[in-house]
């Protein structure tokens, strides 16, 4: 009657849920991920290099801090600019609110920093417009977060595709302006905005103390205590981990939902347009469409890689920056293309996204029904 | 007159460009009803297309006599192997390890993109001809190949003829997938797996088995859209200008706007193909161009928001999009 | 009856995480039976046969069927031992018609076409006897039509080991007899039936024996016609349960809360509550029965503030200012603003009144956390009474900051609990509070409730037992279909009175 096969067959394992893990075996786990990818990262390069793992070592450390440290706060900036995108996401995705429209907030708010940067030189006095961009910036990405913000709290609407899309839009109007402002004439860019002549280096943002960059790696180290301080300690960041948790219990207690969603879209689209007034105002003193490079969707990673916790985004960001860079001048060195770097990125974020599964699960070979059932059968 | 020779001028070129976004938007679809969002799409039809470009190179580089079916059959598979295999990555991170969709996808493309200008930009190195990039003179002839009466029958034969075989495939691929989706059982089935994995897992669908099938499948799809673009509408050259991944978000745009309807993908990919040329046939200035681009985008939003509104089920996302599935939940 | 069962498990285990859900369960079903599993809430009833029908796979033990030991691994191989599972929560595909949903997952030698699949299906409908649309979409359709389609899946398919879980659960008394005479039918022509419930008379009615659970662990098997129905409640709860609740005369009784004329409508367009008006006194407890669903859940959380509704007023006596506000269309914080102290434990604690991945603090600090000046929250005021609470209440708990999705069922519902009670309210409410706790816990929670409504509180009690019910409040008010069937005072009432105001059709006098 029956069809199937008498003989027992026995899953060999099978998946169960685990209830949690102990946080130093979590960051275990992950830095066995790292290792593993970076292992077969040095496979790679081995394959398509002809270096002894030395000089390859060499040529990444140059690439990352340049010849003797040189550039080593250009790598602090890169790390800091994909922090301070990973800061601005991190409330929504607590929220549990897929804001993936970080690389349009932070190109709207550069814009209005172009915007004031070239509409403003000389009409008002140089400080007075370096408070208008910072304020315009913060501003514009305010705007291009809180739209998809509004629709999904009216209407439910799609933010993951909404705030996509809104990516493209924002490309787009800036592709727009930057034919309008174009510099040479049929250049197809902006140039250095204020480079010369009378309003030389007009909206700049100052230079500290002589030294490259700080001035905008203290601003988003300053963001990083704050996003902290905001998330763990504020009613604003409580109601935002409640929201994310369950949007029953946040109704339960009397939390707004509506305006927790709004609000925090907010707060997120600020501080990417504060990454746009620093790209653009305190870093390339240009706009392109391509300004914020991508980072708006490497710090989706970088802010769910480091489970939320602003301290960890920035040690994951500055290890993201140097293997961008390190990769970067190892592509340089040995006569490869630039993209080599993105490869590497890319095994990595593979290692350590998949690694997460061993976090949360764990595999349970079935051995004791096995036995079980072998001890039956000597029985019979 | 004027309206019908403007016809005959702009919907080729529409369709040409709509072609890559056909491909992308088909083989997101079938991902998407196996509820996966896959975000790596761009980088998909980035590797499709450099998978092709390798294989037509190294075959018109070292082959010593070009047979015309393996000029075509070399990177059409490399493309579909080279896709295929990046869909996998996906698959397993996201369907065995459980990842977050999101992210998954978006390492996918990052390293898509990377996998694309790398080798393209090692290609154009090994050719070493002082241009900044590579073409496939014979392999782009055999791949633009227009059916054989195109000339000879007027405009019938300009407007619908005359276009090389990927873009007969397309349609043909989307068309193929609709039915499926609708007619048969495995359509069925699929659908079920997007909707309610529970569900379908309890009706004895191995909800493992379709979500990868969907998801390599749509993975190959979209990167036909790849080798289209480099093969067909770029004759055949490799440029590292990021041109592809545009047309990889404008493809999933597409899924929106086609409310993951198949046939309806082929409509809105020469709608999404017209606007984005538009402004070279209505004659406005270079410097509104920008804006006409943006106008595939602001579509989709609007579809996205009236869906939301009308609330329609049929017009939703599948509802377990973005969703790992674990059948020992609690 | 045959020698050999149909279906047989020898020695089940089944863990999840920590939580030994199925513990050494043995058990066994002949063709042509009627088997009842009857446990409490969260006995692990709806999870062992789950493993029969290869949702979950066990950890330990064996199955067999006819006497051959098999494994299933999934549904599918459930399929092919002709296993069929009707879920309480059930597995159909919203989006899809009642044929699709019937046909799904089959693999059929004929092509398949949406047509023949309705086809096939109205032939089926026809030789059961079953009304029922097979074009009409699931999200169209009412409970008893979904649960239709389930019973119609399994039967397409062929199967001839049926296991329904709590099947009657959403049904109305004549829905309920239509599905027994089915699986009577059923019965008669050689299949084996499971019935997972934990209503008594259903069981002495429908089943030949009875299997019990308790905790996850096997108790017995009795053949029904040789036991009763308290032997088979000591079987279930372990101990001879007799209801010894000290009720108290109500003192100072006054108005606290005034219902009048609640009208609210759900999303599908449902009326869920159709002209509520009640009065609950303080000093005593209005219990609430009814069949799930009937509208209790909408009639607490349009008190609470959490639900919108079409028409009608609520309206607060304020003890202290002698003041009556009206609390319609405001949320939790401005009824709590408005200086009313109203407490509300939900029927979904994990869900709704506790955020399952905070501790126990943060869960105290969920409803004061905007409680001092200033922007950042407080920690130290909730930190001592999540201490209080886990001293008083006896919650068993590692520490403070443990998830409280890891502690269990009846600690869980002590934190929400003691957290409600820290505010010293005046009304309280308290829906299904017991539900899926073991008798020692569930005995805590009357206690308290009983404390409170001593203290002066007026307590609304929304409960599934009848006998609980009576045995503890002062007035027991009926809700059937949203419409208030009667009041009745809980020292005359009987369980009859009250099972029929509950099922009664007809429109039905307002209290």
């Amino acid at each position: 009657m029956m069809k199937t096969e008498k003989k027992v067959q026995e899953p060999i394992f099978h998946v169960v849920k685990k209830d949690g893990v102990v946080l130093w075996r979590a960051w275990l786990i992950r830095a066995a991920a790292i290792v593993l990818a970076l292992l077969v990262c040095a496979l790679l390069i081995l394959v398509m290099t002809d270096q002894t793992p030395v000089e390859v070592f060499e040529s990444i450390f140059e690439g990352a801090i340049g010849v003797r440290g040189v550039n080593v706060m250009a790598l602090f900036q890169s790390a800091a600019m994909l922090l301070c995108i990973s800061l601005a996401v991190t409330p929504a995705f607590k929220m549990k609110f897929w804001n993936i429209g970080a690389e349009g907030q932070v190109l709207m708010g550069g814009l209005a920093a172009a915007a004031c940067m070239i509409c403003l030189r000389g009409v008002v006095p140089n400080g007075v417009l370096i408070l208008l961009i910072f304020v315009t910036g913060v501003l514009a990405g305010m705007l291009w977060g809180v739209i998809p913000a509004l629709f999904k709290a009216q209407w439910g609407t799609n933010e993951t595709l909404f705030t996509l899309m809104m990516n493209y839009a924002a490309m787009q109007i800036v592709s727009f302006f930057v034919v309008k402002w174009e510099n040479p004439k049929n250049s197809g860019k902006i140039g250095i905005i204020n480079q010369r002549g009378e309003f030389k280096q007009a909206g700049w943002l100052p230079e500290l103390f002589d030294v490259d960059y700080l001035l905008n790696i203290l601003i988003v180290l300053a963001v990083m205590i704050l996003a902290w301080v905001y998330l763990k300690y504020s009613k604003q960041g409580f109601e935002i981990t409640v929201v994310g948790e369950s949007e029953n219990t946040a109704r339960y207690v009397g939390i707004n939902v509506k305006k927790v969603i709004i609000r925090t879209m907010a707060i997120s689209g600020a501080i990417c347009g504060l990454a746009g007034v620093l790209l653009v105002a305190g870093t390339h003193h240009t706009i392109a469409a391509n300004t914020a490079g991508g980072n708006g969707f490497t710090a989706v990673m970088v802010s769910w890689l480091a489970k939320f916790n602003p301290f960890v985004m920035a040690g994951v960001s500055f290890f993201i920056a140097f293997l961008e860079k390190g990769a970067g001048g190892l592509a340089t060195n040995t006569g490869l293309n630039a993209s080599f770097a993105d490869i590497i990125i890319g095994i990595l974020l593979f290692f350590i996204i998949g690694c997460e599964f061993f976090l949360n699960y764990r595999i349970v070979v079935n051995k004791q029904r096995f036995s079980g059932r072998l001890k039956q059968k000597g029985g019979e | 007159m004027a309206f019908l020779s403007f016809i005959l001028r702009f919907l080729p070129r529409a369709v040409t460009q709509g072609i890559p976004l056909l491909y992308g938007c088909t083989g997101e679809i079938l991902t998407e009803k196996s509820g996966n969002l896959n975000l790596g799409i761009p980088g998909i039809m980035y590797v499709g297309g450099i998978s092709g470009i390798i294989g037509g190179f190294f075959y018109e580089t070292y082959a010593a006599e070009m047979n015309p079916v393996l000029t075509i059959l070399i990177p059409f598979v490399c493309s579909l192997l080279g896709s295929g295999l990046m869909a996998l990555i996906y698959s397993f991170l996201t369907i065995t390890l459980r990842a977050n969709q999101n992210v998954a996808g978006l390492a996918l493309t990052i390293f898509g993109e990377g996998v694309g200008n790398f080798f393209g930009g090692s290609l154009v190195k090994l050719v070493n001809n002082g241009s900044a990039e590579i073409k496939l003179n014979k392999t782009n002839v055999a791949f633009r190949q227009v059916l054989p009466f195109a000339k000879d029958w007027g405009w019938f034969g300009e407007l619908f003829l005359n276009y090389g075989f990927l873009a007969y495939l397309a349609i043909l691929v989307a068309v193929a997938v609709a039915l499926v989706l609708k007619r048969t059982k495995t359509g069925l089935n699929l659908r079920a797996v997007g909707e309610n994995p529970a569900t379908a897992d309890a009706a004895g669908i191995n909800v493992t088995r379709y979500k990868y099938v969907a998801t390599c499948v749509g993975g190959m799809i979209a990167g036909l859209g790849g080798l289209y673009y480099v093969m067909d509408y770029q004759m055949g050259t490799w440029a590292n200008d990021g041109a592809l991944g545009a047309r990889g978000w404008l493809a999933i745009a597409l899924v929106i706007f086609a409310l993951w309807k198949p046939h309806v993908g082929i409509i809105g990919s020469v709608l999404f193909g017209g606007l984005y040329i538009l402004y070279n046939y209505v004659g406005v200035a270079r410097n509104i161009e920008p804006l006409f681009n943006m106008l595939p985008y602001v579509v989709t939003i609007v579809v996205l928001i009236i869906t939301s509104i009308r609330k329609k089920r049929e017009n939703q996302p599948p509802a377990s999009l973005g969703l790992a599935y674990f059948r020992e939940e609690r | 009856m045959k020698g050999i069962p149909a279906i047989e498990l020898r020695n089940v285990t089944k863990k999840f995480g920590s939580v030994v859900a199925n513990k050494n369960v043995n058990l066994s079903v002949m063709r042509g039976e009627i088997l009842s599993i009857l446990g409490e809430n969260g006995s692990g009833k709806t999870t062992l046969m789950n493993m029969i029908s290869g949702i979950y796979y066990p950890d330990e033990g064996q199955i067999f069927i006819d006497g051959e030991e098999v494994v299933i691994r999934s549904p599918k191989d459930a399929f092919r031992y002709k296993i069929g599972m009707i879920h309480q929560h059930f597995k159909l595909v919203d989006l899809f018609t009642a044929a699709e949903n019937v046909v799904l997952g089959l693999e059929e030698k004929e092509k398949y076409s949406v047509k023949s699949a309705a086809q096939k299906v109205a032939e089926l409908c026809e030789r059961y006897g079953f009304e029922i649309d097979p074009n009409k979409k699931i999200y169209e359709m009412s409970v008893s039509e979904k649960q239709t389609v389930e019973i119609l899946k399994v039967l397409y398919r062929g199967a001839d080991i049926l296991i329904l879980d709590e099947p009657t659960a959403v049904l109305t008394p004549q829905e309920t007899q239509k599905l027994f005479a089915v699986l009577r039918k059923m019965r008669e022509e050689g299949h084996s039936i499971v019935i997972i419930t934990h209503k008594l008379h259903e069981v002495m009615s429908l089943s030949d024996r009875v299997s019990v659970l308790r905790k996850g662990e096997y108790i017995d098997t009795v053949v029904t016609a040789e036991t009763t129905e308290e032997e088979l409640t000591e079987m279930m709860v372990g101990q001879k349960v007799v209801l010894n609740i000290e009720r108290s005369e109500p003192k100072d009784r006054r108005e606290r809360l005034m219902v009048k004329d609640l009208n609210c409508t759900n999303t599908d367009g449902v009326k869920m509550l159709n002209h509520v008006s009640f009065t609950a006194y303080s000093g005593e407890i209005l219990g609430i029965a009814g069949i799930a669903g009937s509208g209790q859940r909408e009639l607490l959380e349009a008190i609470a503030g959490l639900q919108s509704l079409e028409s009608g007023e609520i309206l607060y006596h304020n003890p202290k200012t002698d003041e009556v506000v009206e609390l319609r269309d405001k949320n939790t914080k401005q009824i709590h603003d408005l200086g009313v102290r109203l407490s509300f434990i939900p029927e979904d604690r994990l869900g709704m009144g506790l955020v399952a991945n905070m501790g126990i603090v943060d869960n105290i600090l969920l409803r004061r956390y905007q409680k001092g000046k200033g922007m950042f929250v407080q920690r130290a005021k909730p930190r001592e009474i999540a201490e209080q609470i886990v001293e008083d209440l006896n919650v068993v708990t590692p520490d403070l900051k443990t998830p409280v999705r890891r502690l269990s069922g009846g600690n869980v519902q002590k934190v929400l609990l003691g957290r409600e009670l820290s505010f010293t309210p005046t009304v309280l409410m308290a829906a299904y509070p017991v539900r899926g706790l073991d008798i020692n816990s569930s005995y805590t929670i009357y206690n308290v409730l009983n404390e409170q409504k001593e203290k002066g509180v007026a307590v609304i009690f929304v409960g599934e037992d009848l006998d609980v019910l009576i045995d503890l409040c002062d007035r027991i008010m009926v809700i059937n279909s949203g419409t208030i069937t009667g009041m009745v005072d809980a020292r005359s009432a009987t369980k009859e009175q009250i099972g029929l105001l509950m099922t009664k059709t007809d429109g039905g006098a307002e209290a």
